[in-house]
Parts: structure tokens; sequence; C-alpha cells
């Protein structure tokens, strides 16, 4: 009888073919070679903007707070973009800004998700009076406009990096907590987190195993979207003189620092404002490629 | 309803060497290999098939449409002499809702749920300029008498919500018929529906398509509901066709294997003798009340399970055979009454139980699909239950994952690195009983575990749990609406109405007369093989009702 159930069954309910022989390396770089032009550039950028991130220190002629010249020198050959208000390489502001500005934005951004993520799975899967708090709490946070209240904050704690990553991670990780909990309802009403809860599974399990995997790829594309926001966030603090602080490179304080320079018709204040929107903009690139992808339209 | 009462037998659709070509992974297959079918007006075509067979494919073919990622390749498809491919787009969209109709499977996902019913309806005559407004509202609601639907004056006024699954069904019955065309394609239309329900949209399809003259195809998986539709039945597999005959030859005579199979796929029964009854149930419900909220499900019901027994639960939907098995897991804390597991009291609430009480009763669902974390591998689905209760690592959790995959017919080696996405709806459906297996619980709840699965597939999942039955003297509650499933696995049945136990005690019991009223009807409305069912059962059903009218 087992051989005979065995074999209607093979026979009549036909599975996919399993996709498991091929590496997920492999799976990646053919689904880049298929990717659209604008998602290999917006890669192109962010790459090259992680390589000056990273190796800033080598690329850059000059140091990041060093006075080598007077002040506005033009482009030429020992200042290739020319020297700032207090006579510092343009050039190597530039490279140590990505530095900084990226990399914090950067850590800020996987702050706001480990906030706003965790949060908004909870709230979901625990439902009730706890999503209620969670939510209404948030509600309150995001009633503030965003940008007065980072300023506010800033005075009163003052404008040092951690206290600067802090709130702003607190502050964006508002619209993650309100992403992370819609996606999860959806996952949470399915037969398998109930099979879990049933097996006694704990909260962190299932926020861990059960609904994280499930909610990746939208998660994946808002930290892209996020990062920029951040980002921006970031420079105009700095613009306004409440971000990162003298003499560390930044891009929003070296476009204030410099903006008299527009006067006299000189580009040269608009290269770190440049620099972040073609990061903006390659970022949002790869993110449309990556939702286009998960979300399954062709 | 025989093939001699029709005069007119003029050829209306005609498809040949139909081919489709479906897109998967920037790979055009082909889905429909090839087919040919001719219908005559007047005439019912039944198209059956298992899932993937091309079915409902090649209905909407017939109205030169293919789905989204959909290609008609080949072949030549001829209404009322033309040729529809070789029609222009506004040309065969002209055609379409005034020739042709298609009925979809779940009409309430079809219906426009911001409109009323009769807007729906006039919508389709008054685009194509076939009748006013007025013309339109007014042939409406003759439709609906035609129909039967209470109260036809006013229903069409009502929104999709306000009326009940089978009423929507016949509704939009009634809007494919609102410009008279010459073919109506019915995609399923019953499937959704349960069985005392089913038999009124069924008379009233067959009725409509003799009133008007019209011809229909008629997609099903249901082997005798076709018997009662179909003057001829056309039996797919694979986008192919394989056999083809008019229905009381196939169903008398068979030619090839597989429709034989299809035909013998009923016949399963459990073979294995009753085993003794012990004397303290390993399940007992007591009392129980239940409510979501301020809705009361659940009314005083009380049943028993004892270990090596399966006991099965049959009603409709909303009659609360699903909030049953919410009470026993303890997902829906019961209003008043408890549950005892082996003589013990179980905490109303899943929560507040022990491990041990949770590993004891295990679930096994409907849909395999949701059932399963798309995201983990068959090797951590079955494993997780191992380490969780009984703490397995290493070495012995593999091999018993890999002892677990034997017993469900799955090779090991083949299997256990593989993601659900990977299986076939019968392969999943095993997987969740491996994982409700690796609990090692006596008392696993079945909640419609095979009618999202193609009769042959289900079939063997029945066998399978019946052999674990007999292997480890399990006891199952198989919630179920499908009579068929009951009779072949149940040593026990419950009937239940509205949130009450109607009728309960051996199936020999229930399922022989004197019947409660409810049981009645419910075994009455499950279509038989025959032919002839459907015309005895609505005799059968009009003495009732003149003999009670006479009382």
């Amino acid at each position: 009888m087992t051989q005979q159930t065995s074999t209607i069954g093979e026979s009549t309910d036909a599975a996919p073919p399993p996709v498991y022989k091929t590496s997920r390396f492999k799976t990646a770089m053919r689904e880049l070679k298929k990717a659209p032009l604008s998602a290999k550039f917006g890669l192109l950028i962010i790459i090259l903007y992680v390589i000056a991130a990273l190796f800033a220190p080598v690329f850059a002629p000059f140091g990041e707070s060093e006075i080598v010249g007077t002040e506005y020198e033009p482009w030429g050959d020992k200042f290739f973009l020319g020297t700032d208000n207090l006579g510092r390489d343009m050039l190597s502001r530039l490279l140590y800004g990505a530095r900084n500005t990226v990399g914090i934005a950067f850590v800020t951004t996987l702050f706001a998700f480990l906030i706003g993520g965790v949060a908004g799975i909870f709230a979901a899967i625990l439902g009730g009076w706890a999503d209620q708090v969670l939510s209404r709490a948030i509600d309150i946070l995001m009633a503030i406009p965003q940008l007065i209240f980072a300023l506010l904050l800033l005075t009163i704690f003052g404008t040092s990096i951690p206290v600067l990553i802090g709130i702003i991670a607190v502050l964006d990780s508002t619209r993650v907590f309100r992403l992370a909990r819609s996606v999860s309802l959806n996952v949470v009403v399915m037969d398998y987190v109930e099979v879990a809860r049933l097996r006694g599974e704990r909260l962190g399990w299932i926020t861990i195993k059960e609904v994280l995997p499930n909610i990746m790829p939208p998660l994946v594309a808002e930290f892209g979207l996020r990062f920029c926001f951040v980002f921006l966030l970031i420079s105009g603090l700095s613009f306004l003189g409440l971000g990162l602080q003298p003499p560390t490179a930044d891009w929003g304080s070296m476009v204030r620092d410099n903006a008299t320079l527009i006067t006299y018709g000189d580009i040269t204040p608009l290269l770190p404002a440049a620099a972040i929107a073609l990061l903006t903009v390659g970022t949002n690139f790869v993110v449309d490629w990556f939702l286009h992808k998960t979300s399954g339209l062709k | 309803m025989t093939t001699e009462e029709k005069t007119d037998s003029e050829l209306l659709l005609e498809i040949k060497g139909l081919r489709i070509e479906g897109q998967t992974d920037d790979v055009w297959v082909q889905i429909v290999k090839g087919v040919d079918v001719t219908l005559n007006r007047g005439e019912i075509l039944g198209l059956i098939g298992e899932s993937g067979a091309g079915k409902s494919t090649i209905g909407l073919a017939a109205m030169g449409y293919a789905q989204p990622g959909c290609r008609i390749s080949a072949g030549e498809i001829f209404f009322d002499g033309v040729d529809l491919r070789d029609l222009r787009h506004r040309e065969r969209r002209a055609m379409r809702g005034i020739k042709i109709a298609y009925v979809a499977q779940s009409a309430a996902a079809s219906f426009n749920p911001a409109h009323k019913l009769i807007d729906q309806f006039s919508e389709t005559p008054v685009q194509h300029g076939v009748n006013t407004r007025e013309e339109a509202d007014a042939d409406g609601i003759d439709l609906f008498t035609r129909l039967q639907m209470p109260n036809p004056d006013t229903i069409g006024f009502r929104y999709p919500h306000q009326v009940s699954g089978g009423q929507l069904q016949r509704a939009m019955t009634a809007m494919a018929l609102s410009c008279r065309p010459d073919l109506i394609i019915f995609d399923e239309p019953t499937t959704a529906l349960d069985v005392t329900t089913q038999i009124e949209v069924l008379v009233t399809i067959r009725d409509i398509v003799e009133q008007f003259n019209t011809a229909a195809i008629y997609i099903t998986h249901d082997l005798a509901v076709v018997a009662q539709m179909a003057d001829k039945i056309t039996v797919l597999r694979y986008g192919e066709v394989v056999e083809e005959a008019a229905t009381r030859l196939m169903l008398s005579d068979p030619q090839e294997n597989y429709t034989k199979s299809l035909w013998a796929v009923r016949s399963f029964r459990k073979t294995a003798d009753v085993p003794d009854l012990e004397p303290v149930p390993l399940c007992k419900v007591e009392n129980v009340d239940a409510a979501y909220g301020d809705v009361p499900v659940l009314h005083d019901i009380t049943f028993e399970i004892h270990k090596g027994y399966t006991v099965a639960i049959v009603g409709e939907s909303g009659s609360g055979k699903s909030t049953a098995a919410r009470v026993i897991t303890g997902l829906l804390p019961p209003k008043q009454g408890q549950v005892f597991y082996k003589g013990e009291a179980l905490p109303p609430d899943y929560r507040r139980r022990t491990k041990d009480q949770l590993r004891q009763v295990q679930m096994i669902y409907q849909m395999a699909d949701t059932a399963l974390n798309p995201r983990q591998r068959i090797r951590d689905i079955i494993g997780r239950p191992l380490t969780f209760y009984l703490g397995m690592k290493g070495k012995k959790k593999e091999a018993r994952i890999r002892e677990l995959l034997n017993m469900i017919e799955l090779e090991p080696n083949d299997f256990i690195g593989r993601f659900p996405g990977e299986l076939s709806g019968g392969q999943k459906q095993r997987l969740c009983i491996a994982r409700a297996l690796a609990a090692e619980p006596e008392f696993i709840i079945c909640d419609e575990v095979t009618s999202a699965l193609d009769q042959l597939v289900a079939e063997g999942i029945l066998r399978l749990l019946d052999r674990l039955q007999q292997e480890l003297s399990l006891a199952y509650m198989f919630i179920t609406h499908d009579l068929a499933t009951v009779r072949a696995i149940a040593d026990r049945v419950i009937v239940m109405l509205q949130g009450k136990i109607v009728e309960q005690g051996s199936k020999l019991s229930v399922f022989s007369p004197p019947h409660h009223e409810y049981t009645e009807l419910l075994l009455s409305s499950v279509p038989e093989m025959d032919p002839d069912w459907l015309d005895r059962t609505l005799e059968e059903r009009k003495h009732l009702s003149i003999k009670s009218a006479g009382q």
C-alpha cells in the first residue's frame, strides 16, 4: 500500500523543480547581470562612496583639518579643488566628509532600524494594549515636526556624535516602526506563526525566526530610502550648525562654510551638495530595482 | 437534460489545436498542448482535471483571452464561424459580455463591494448599448425572479456583502446572462460553496441553460458535479485531452487509466477495526460556550475523543467546527466549560499551558502553504519541535528528521535541504504531518487538511493518516465539510449546525437512518456520480415539502 500511495502522489502532484543547486552568489551575479542600467549606475556610485569612505586617508593628499594654504585658493595643481574658508584642502575634506557623513548616517540608520524594527514586530505579534501603547507613543513622536524636534533635542543634549546618532535614530525609528508593524501584521496572521505560538515559542524566537525573514525585502528597501533621509537630515543639521561640529569634515557644513563663494560665481561650495545629491540618487536607483524584483513585478 | 432533446445542434464553438504558453522566469512553457474542443448550441461541456491541467486557461481561451503572462501561441478558436484570434482587440471586446460571458469561481471576489448588485448587473448591457438603464434594471429583476432569488424586486439594491455566498453566485450567473449570450463559461462556480448551497446553484444553472438554450462550458474538478451538469465531458491532464465522451458513456465506461483512477478516487475506506475504548477519554470537551467578542459561536458543546479514534466534525462554514478546535488548542479560551486531556483540566489559554501539555495536542492546517514558513528549510521545520520539546541535537536529531521523512514517504536525501516553495501541495501537507508527528503527540487536530488538494492527492494524504494512526495509535479530530472524507476515515461523527451539536455517534449510526433533519439535508446534498442524482433529489425534496405542507 505504501508503494502504491507514493507513486500516486508523485504522478499527480508535480513539485516545482528544486533550485538549491545553484549557490546564492551565482544567483546574485546572474540577477546583477540582468539589472537595468540605472541600478548598475546606482551600485557603482555606492561602491565608489564606500571605497572613498574606507580609504579616505590613502587618497586624500592632505589631512582632514590641516590648514595647508591661504583662504579660498582657486582650483589648481597643488589644490585640485582649491581650498576652503580656512585654507584647508577641499578635495581632502570631501573625501573625509564621505567617511564622516556616510558613516554616521549608516550607523544612525542601523540603530533606527534596530529600534523601530524590533518595536514594530513586537507590536504586531503582541497586539492588544502593547500595540496600542507603542503605536500611540510613535504617533505622538511623529506629530512633532522632525527637524524642529531634532534641533530642540540637540540644543538640550549637546552636539556630540553619540548624541546626534541617538537622537536621529530615535526620531527616524518612528517611520521604521510603522512600516515594520504593517508588514508584520500580514505575517503574524499566517498559520506558521500560530504553529510557533502553539508550540510555546518565546517572543524572541517568533520575532527573529518566524517573522523577520519574511519581512526582509520591504525592510531592506526601506533601509536604502531611510539612509538617504537620515543622510540628508544630518547634512541639513550640519548646515544649520547643529550637526557634526568643526573641525570634522562634513558635507553639510562645508556647503555653509564656503557659501559666500557662490556670489563670486565659483561652484566649489556646490561640490559637497552634489556629492549628497549623487549618493541619494544612486541609492534610490538601487532601491527601486530591489523593490521591483522583490515585489514580483515584471 | 439528454442530448436527444436538443433539436438545435448547430456548431457554436470550435477550438482546433489550441496551444497556450505561460511565462516562468523569462522562459515560455507550454501549458496547453494542442487541445480540440467542439460545442453545439444549447450543449454543456464539462471540462475536468486536476489543478494545473489547464482547465481555466482553456475556458478563458474560448473567449479569445489569455491571462497576463500567458499567450495563445497556436490554434484556431472559431466562435459562430469567426476565428477570435483574427479579430482585433476592440472587436473581441465587443463580443465578450454580449456573445460570451464568464462566471468566476469566487463571486465574492468578483463583485465590486462598493456598488449595488443591480448597478453591476446593468453595467454590461448599458455599456455595450444593448439595453437602456431602465430596461436593464427591469431585465435584472426578471432574471433574479427566474433564478429564484429571494425578494427579487429588492435584492438588486443590496450591496454584495449583504447577500449570502450562494445568492451572490446566482447574481453572478444573472450578470452573465444580462446580454443573453450564446455561450457562458462557468469556472468552478460552486467550489467555494457549502453542499446545501451548491445544490441550489447547480439547479439554477441547469434551468437557465435550458430556458435560454445557451451553450456552456462547465469547468470543475468535482466529478460528481460535472456528472449532473454536462452533456459531454472532456478529461484534461497536463494541458492535453485524455479522453472525451458523452457523460453517461464516460461515467459507465471510461477508457483511459487516468480517467479510471479519477473515477475510483472516492473508494478509499478505512479498514482497521476500531480499538477498544479506554476508560478515560484522551480529550474531552465539556459544556463549552465560546464567542468572538460579543458574537456567540459555540453553544454548550460536549464531546469526547478516545485514543486511537478518528472523530470527524462536519458542518457548513460558520457552524463552529474550527472554533471548537481553537478552544481545544487554547487559542480561544471558552466563556464557559472546560477542556480535559486524559482526565486533567487544561488551562483555557494556551499561554498558561506547560510545554508538555502543548506538545500533546498538535494541529494540521487546511492551507499547508501558509502553515509552513517559506524561509525555513525542511530540516529546520521538522527539527525545531524535536529540539524544543525533546531536547534533541546533532546526529540524533538528524537521524530522527530522516526517520520522520521516511514515515511521510518523502525521500530524506532529496528533500531535507529544500524550502517549502520547492514542494508540491501534497508534499507540503505531508511535511505538516511530519512536523506534528515530531512532537510525538497522541492527539492531532486536522482542520480541513484535504480540502485544498486535488482528489488523488487528498486520497494519498488520507491513506497516510490512516497508516500512521494504526502504527502510532493516534487520535484524530477531523474537521471537514466533505462527507466523502468522513465516510472514508471517521470512526465517530459529530454534526454541527450554527454552533450546536446536532447529532453525534458512531459513523454507522449517524449515516444510517433515521437521521436528524439537518443530517438528512447534508447527506442528500452531496452530489453522487450518478447523472440522475440531481433530478432524483429534487423530486424527493418536492415530495417531502408537499408532505410537510399537507401535514
